[in-house]
């Protein structure tokens, strides 16, 4: 078994100077998934914050080998670095072993990437693509995405006199990923390091394409202060708003079942895009909420039960 | 050392193809493109040649997965047309900016809307302004050789930008000519390997591709990529020079047919110039003075050559198979800039032919060289041809 | 601008070499400074893990330091912050198990005029 000590030992992938708004998380997520890799890591990165904080000319954050093309082809991308590599091994051009990674988020990967994400994961390219999640299109700021929260007050669907935020529950990516029949999918957040880390080594070792999606609360646009992005990941998965769990095989395990679940609240609460939810004509939004979250925990549990293959 | 094959412009693509065995090639059908993937797919299949493919699930996935394979380091190949071509704009802009070597097949079909499978050249002049080269091709021997031609100007050390290889669509896609086949040893000693300077396989030397350039840079880099393509018009003279040598055929900007002495000339692209050639042929053995230039390298374009070129003449015919709406045609538009700086400037007439696939006939041609020696012209409105009143 | 380099001079394809972030120095942004105090570290290594910034240092010992409760850690330890980059955002000190760390105003530290 890893630990922290192990992970923060290993070189990162990025260097500071990078220019992500204080307390996000995406650069713990991104040192974190590298760490996980034996071998150097080649990375393709959708049109994102990542790759706009940590590209921003002449200055480049990146160690390794990184490569930007546009928003919603990271995976087709990372499906010809890997064709390449095969290619170019096969050939004798090249000797060192790689991992291939890819990065977007959640806009560049639930949305307008959907469809490369999965003609990769359907042709089975040997990568792992990695969405961090901060539940809209943050980079442009707050727009609503397929990945954004019901109840979520976006500018593009704004709560108002006439609007509680985004009707709709978001997408289950995850589900969709692991019902490509890969190898392996895994949902994540960026409090619990290690088992992001344990997770990435999975999906490196993994014989084909591996998917992980990982919470990543974002402090400028959910607009809570900078040292609780932590803290909000952390509630996200104890409300069981976002489980932790990984589709090995086709098969569910949960990696964390709270003792106790915490009501919705907890984690609503303090961010401005759930604000609205709390003036009393919006309580049967949370009411719905919390009874969708509890529906969504229970058929997880049944699929862990069952451990009928995806 | 060269052997004739019938066959038709999208085999003898994919033929050029199996010779120079890319690291990678990436497939996607769109007629009446697909039969270059198809036929270098079944190599592929039958161990003729040891090239990864990836199979897409579109288009712009297409073009992505190439660059991301030339980026790592590969020779990278994709094919496409029409529809397909527009659909991979995004990444095609994005792929000069990269100065990734690629080379890409486009077989000319009509742009929808109404949706049509036909030749014109409204795709590939819809990416005319982007930063990729543009290589025009008559019939198969010039799609064969022309993929030759590409790929040495494209990976040479001052150019280093993505060149797009044109024919066109059914006429010369689905047309079965006798090809004059250049050895496999030929060809791979000709185009050899890529070698990259930097790459991203190359772990040990890792570096950043595509970061974010704002106003004080974005322009700077964008001036390199003009230098590039100022570079690959010299260059370009330079590989077909190179190439001769193994063909015996001449790689000029633009070809000349029957240009000496004449006072009528018309200038046309790709497979229309062989039949305007057939009647260029007829008039002259009526004694009449016509001629015919074909542009081949449309990007970069050679503006001076061409200018000295129709300073000769006394009245040029410009016939385009697609139209530029709101402003002159794009093959016209470039012959009329061509000539800005000289005094002497020929009568100039613009003409629209073939879109989505109309045949172009002899008569017609005929018909324009009596209209250009009449001398009855209009420089600043095109006319039809084969247009339905 | 003119510092800057003209189009020449610029790698080709907008290409940039590895790591050139280091020279652009984030901890101007900071507003909060976050102050360690050593004596009552743990060494757990969950602040470095959560830098958004790699703006906690570590290093690797044998002999150990001296943190908290006096006891020494050895293997890999923290040492002070890297206030070049950090941008004050608080997550070490309101994830740290021991609450070694204390976020304060800048204008509140004597070295802030210099940073």
């Amino acid at each position: 078994m890893a630990t922290i000590q192990e992970i923060v030992s290993r070189e990162t992938p990025l260097a500071p100077g990078h220019r992500m708004c204080a307390g996000c998380g995406i650069s713990p997520i991104v040192n974190t998934v590298v760490a996980a890799s034996d071998k150097p890591v080649i990375i393709a990165n959708a049109t994102s914050c990542l790759e706009v904080t940590t590209t921003i000319y002449p200055f480049s954050a990146w160690k390794i080998p990184w490569v930007h093309l546009t928003f919603e082809n990271a995976a087709a991308v990372a499906s010809g670095i890997e064709t390449a590599y095969k290619s170019l091994k096969k050939r004798g051009k090249i000797t060192d072993d790689v991992n291939i990674l890819a990065f977007g988020g959640d806009g560049g990967t639930y949305d307008i990437g959907f469809q490369a994400l999965s003609g990769a994961l359907e042709r089975g390219h040997k990568f792992m693509y990695v969405v961090y999640d901060n539940e809209g299109y943050m980079n442009t700021g707050n727009q609503r995405s397929g990945a954004t929260p019901f109840g979520a007050s976006t500018t593009t669907v704004p709560a108002g006199t006439h609007s509680f935020g985004k009707p709709q529950w978001r997408k289950n990516i995850v589900e969709i990923a692991a019902a490509h029949r890969i190898p392996f999918t895994a949902q994540a957040a960026v409090h619990n390091l290690l088992d992001l880390y344990n997770k990435a080594k999975k999906g490196f070792g993994a014989d084909g394409p591996a998917f992980m999606a990982v919470l990543q609360p974002c402090t400028t646009n959910w607009h809570y202060d900078s040292e609780l992005t932590i803290a909000y990941s952390r509630l996200a998965s104890e409300t069981n708003f976002w489980p932790l769990y990984e589709v090995e095989n086709g098969k569910v395990h949960i990696n964390y079942k709270p003792k106790e679940r915490k009501p919705i609240e907890e984690f609503l609460k303090g961010q401005r895009r759930f604000k609205h939810l709390f003036k009393p004509e919006n309580k049967h939004v949370i009411e719905e909420m919390q009874k969708m979250i509890d529906e969504e925990w229970e058929r997880l549990l049944q699929l862990e039960a069952a451990q009928v293959r995806f | 050392m060269s052997v004739t094959k019938p066959l038709t412009g999208a085999q003898a693509t994919a033929e050029a193809m199996r010779q120079i065995n890319p690291d990678v090639v990436v497939a996607y059908p769109i007629t009446p493109q697909t039969p270059v993937v198809e036929f270098f797919s079944e190599f592929v299949a039958n161990g003729i040649v040891d090239t990864e493919t990836i199979p897409v699930e579109s288009e712009h996935s297409a073009m992505s997965a190439t660059v991301g394979a030339a980026a790592a380091g590969a020779r990278a190949m994709c094919a496409t047309s029409s529809q397909g071509l527009a659909l991979m704009w995004e990444v095609v802009a994005a792929t000069p900016g990269l100065r990734l070597p690629i080379v890409m097949p486009v077989v000319n079909r009509a742009l929808s809307a109404p949706i049509n499978i036909h030749c014109d050249h409204s795709d590939s002049m819809g990416a005319a302004t982007i930063g990729w080269m543009q290589i025009f091709s008559e019939n198969a021997q010039e799609a064969y050789e022309n993929m030759f031609l590409a790929l040495k100007i494209a990976e040479h050390p001052d150019v280093l930008l993505p060149a797009m290889v044109l024919q066109d669509g059914f006429i010369t896609s689905h047309g079965v000519e006798n090809v004059k086949v250049l050895g496999d040893g030929i060809v791979k000693a000709f185009v050899g390997d890529r070698n990259p300077d930097r790459y991203l396989l190359d772990v040990k030397h890792p570096y950043t591709i595509g970061p974010l350039a704002l106003p004080d840079y974005y322009f700077e880099i964008k001036r390199q990529q003009e230098e590039a393509m100022i570079n690959a018009k010299r260059v370009y003279l330079e590989v077909g020079n190179e190439l001769s040598r193994l063909t015996g055929n001449k790689y000029p900007y633009f070809e000349e047919y029957r240009t000496d002495g004449a006072e009528a000339v018309i200038v046309v692209l790709s497979s229309a110039a062989g039949t305007a050639k057939d009647v260029v042929d007829e008039l002259r053995n009526e004694g009449k003075k016509v001629g015919l230039i074909k542009p081949i390298l449309f990007r970069p374009f050679p503006y001076k050559e061409m200018r000295e070129a129709l300073v000769k003449f006394a009245v040029v015919g410009v016939l385009d198979r697609s139209m530029s709406f709101g402003s002159y045609d794009p093959l016209y538009a470039d012959i009329r800039n061509s000539l800005f700086e000289s005094e002497r400037k020929p009568k100039l007439q613009s003409y629209v032919f073939g879109l989505g696939g109309r045949d172009i006939f002899k008569s017609e041609i005929r018909q324009v060289f009596n209209e250009l020696l009449s001398g009855n012209l209009d420089s600043e409105h095109h006319k039809y041809i084969g247009l339905r009143g | 601008m003119a510092d800057k380099k003209g189009w020449k001079d610029l790698m080709r394809g907008g290409d940039l070499p590895a790591a050139t972030s280091v020279q652009y120095k984030t901890g101007s942004w900071r507003s909060l400074r976050p102050v360690f105090d050593p004596s009552n570290c743990i060494h757990c290594m969950i602040c470095v893990s959560y830098c958004p910034d790699m703006a906690i240092p570590t290093k690797k010992t044998d002999e150990g330091v001296t943190g908290k409760a006096g006891r020494v850690y050895k293997g890999i330890v923290r040492l002070e912050t890297d206030f070049d980059y950090c941008k004050g955002c608080g997550i070490c000190a309101t994830e740290c198990p021991t609450k070694c760390i204390t976020m304060i105003r800048e204008e509140e530290t004597v070295e802030s005029s210099s940073r």
